[in-house]
């Protein structure tokens, strides 16, 4: 087994160990060690992406000396690897630019705890990533719940607390169902590690057994990350969690925290249940629906905000909304495009997040759209990240979200039913994407009785906002590299 | 169908159980109840697990008396994730409770929803 085998349970075991030493240091170092911690992750991932790329392999890597079924293991392949090495790098970036704004939002003394969060989140979303083992997937998923709640909350308003509870208590139905799901598939399979359920449940299926309960446990497992992944109609926490938290942890949640789950639910489809029988259940066709009507609704209820961090979150709905669809087509293709999709939205969202809390910011902290007139002009890197995040989201030809969009579309062609409906969906909703950000973009560059004077958003901010902006404009140049490593992934997958 | 239901009492009840917990947490207005219907959900699944495991007429799975033969035990793997699953819930319910304590400190009330009428109100 190569040396670079040993970097996933390393990039794992390091966030947890830093987050355990933040909770004990003074808030600035805790901090530092945050981002510390972020930067040996993406340096890690990276190395293993680029032995991914030049042998493409699938490594299964066991923990603890045991071979399955006894023991636990972790699986990774291109597709992980460049999964981790953006994730991680979301993660350093957001870390960098929210800066300031945690130490305003976070009182000093609870920074640490802010901290080990961040670092308890990264190591869960690195975990849900690799873990070949279901229940192991469950205990991240706790893991990730608390953890983002407990940055949902950092703030200690009201506002961030009823926020935080609401999330808790979605993302409770949701992993209890899911919960539910695993159990049933053990009691019916006898195995908790991917590759043997699926041994199993292919036997089931050939000879037509617990064809029923099978049904159900896809059907509750589906529901239960649908719901923690805020797909319509299961959305109404998504505004309130990632409007009332600060600005790292906005961007991260947004970014990161919905898509780990996306995987999860992509990796029972393709290492435990098998694709093509979760298109044989229909299943696909659920998800396509309600991908569909979310990318309507979340953009419609994007059009009426009026606060600009709640716009950015609404169009998340709609973004979920994409992937979902892509998922649904139930071709390979559908698949790439939604790795595709989410990849670019989970870049660009974050770095929206950043751009208007910087935006937020230079406006004396008032969040309403009509008092941030000319703020682009107060934090000019801070305008210049929302516009490229908005061209991206509507989908203008050069930006990263056009690629995702283009291979969503001519992914459809596989799928010939579905594809007028999709077709004119994306119509549509890139209308309503360019609509309320259009808006946007013409608020915050209007000079008209407005202040345009400079304000310090910090060198830390800058630097965030940089590695955001350069990472998406070469996504959406160079983005067929990223699409060969997913396909080689997928089917390594 | 309906016969098996009989047989498999215990699965039977623990689903019951599991819908209660789940409407509690998802319907009741009240907070605490809310935790109360987390933990009837997830005790619900332990119940489930438990009874999987159950081989009647077996010992624990601990080798006593040098005995190796597993068909005197019962099965440990669902009891282990018993274990694990009652971790993850205690801390689930401690996180909970912290942040009902914190609701209520501020809004004097365990109702969410004259909670988020409240927040709505601090907002306006």
């Amino acid at each position: 087994m190569p040396f670079v085998a040993n970097f996933p349970f390393a990039c794992i075991l390091i966030t947890m160990v830093c987050g355990i030493v933040s909770s004990v240091l003074k808030s600035k170092n805790a901090y530092r060690l945050n981002i510390f911690a972020a930067s040996v992750c993406f340096a890690l991932s990276l190395m293993l992406l680029l032995f991914m790329i030049n042998e493409p392999t699938s490594i299964t890597y066991m923990m603890g000396h045991y071979p399955a079924p006894w023991g636990n293991e972790i699986r990774f392949g291109p597709l992980e690897a460049l999964l981790a090495t953006i994730f991680c790098f979301i993660m350093l970036s957001s870390l960098i630019a929210g800066r300031k704004d945690a130490f305003i939002d976070i009182k000093e003394s609870k920074i640490n705890t802010f901290c080990l969060m961040m670092n308890l989140l990264l190591s869960s979303i690195l975990a849900l990533i690799y873990t070949n083992d279901l229940f192991t997937a469950y205990v991240f998923i706790e893991i990730n719940t608390l953890s983002a709640c407990a940055l949902v909350m950092a703030k200690g308003n009201g506002r961030s607390i009823s926020s935080a509870f609401r999330y808790l208590i979605m993302s409770l139905l949701g992993s209890g169902l899911f919960l539910l799901s695993i159990i049933l598939l053990y009691s019916v399979t006898g195995h908790l590690l991917m590759p043997n359920i699926y041994e199993s449940v292919q036997i089931l299926i050939a000879t037509n057994e617990y064809m029923v309960p099978l049904t159900v446990i896809i059907g509750f497992a589906v529901t239960g990350i649908a719901v923690k992944s805020a797909l319509f109609p299961f959305h109404t926490w998504l505004s309130f969690a990632y409007e009332s938290s600060t600005c790292a942890a906005s961007s991260i949640l947004s970014g990161i925290v919905s898509k780990a789950y996306i995987i999860l639910l992509i990796k029972i489809f393709y290492r435990v249940i098998g694709f093509e029988n979760i298109v044989a259940l229909k299943i696909n066709n659920v998800l396509f629906v309600l991908g569909a009507i979310a990318m309507i609704a979340g953009s419609i209820s994007a059009i009426k905000e009026t606060k600009i961090k709640r716009i950015v979150a609404q169009s998340s709905v709609s973004q979920i909304g994409y992937i979902f669809v892509a998922m649904g087509l139930g071709t390979q293709a559908g698949m790439i495009a939604a790795v595709l999709h989410m990849i670019v939205h989970a870049l660009t969202k974050s770095m929206l997040f950043s751009a208007s809390c910087g935006l937020i910011a230079a406006s004396d902290q008032k969040k309403k759209l009509k008092n941030l007139k000319g703020a682009a002009y107060r934090n000019p890197i801070a305008g210049i990240g929302f516009v490229i995040g908005a061209l991206s989201m509507i989908g203008i030809p050069f930006f990263a979200g056009f690629a995702s969009k283009y291979y969503i579309a001519t992914a459809s062609i596989s799928s010939p039913e579905k594809m007028g409906v999709l077709l004119a969906l994306i119509a549509v909703s890139t209308v309503l994407n360019a609509i309320y950000y259009v808006k946007v973009i013409s608020v915050i560059y209007n000079k008209k009785d407005s202040d345009t004077k400079r304000v310090s958003s910090g060198n830390m901010y800058i630097l965030g906002m940089t590695m955001f902006i350069v990472a998406n404009l070469s996504l959406g140049i160079f983005y067929q590299p990223i699409v060969d490593i997913i396909t080689i992934g997928l089917q390594l997958f | 169908m309906g016969p098996n239901l009989f047989t498999n009492y215990y699965e039977t009840a623990s689903m019951i159980l599991f819908a209660i917990g789940f409407t509690t947490l998802f319907l009741q207005p009240n907070i605490i109840k809310k935790i109360i219907g987390f933990n009837i959900m997830d005790t619900a699944i332990y119940l489930f697990l438990g009874a999987k495991g159950y081989i009647a007429g077996g010992l624990a799975p601990i080798i006593v008396n040098g005995v190796t033969d597993p068909s005197v035990y019962i099965n440990p793997i669902p009891s282990g994730l018993v274990l694990t699953g009652i971790v993850v819930s205690v801390s689930v319910t401690a996180v909970s409770l912290a942040l009902a304590q914190r609701l209520y400190k501020r809004y004097n009330t365990l109702n969410i929803d004259e909670i988020l009428l409240q927040v709505e109100k601090e907002r306006a």
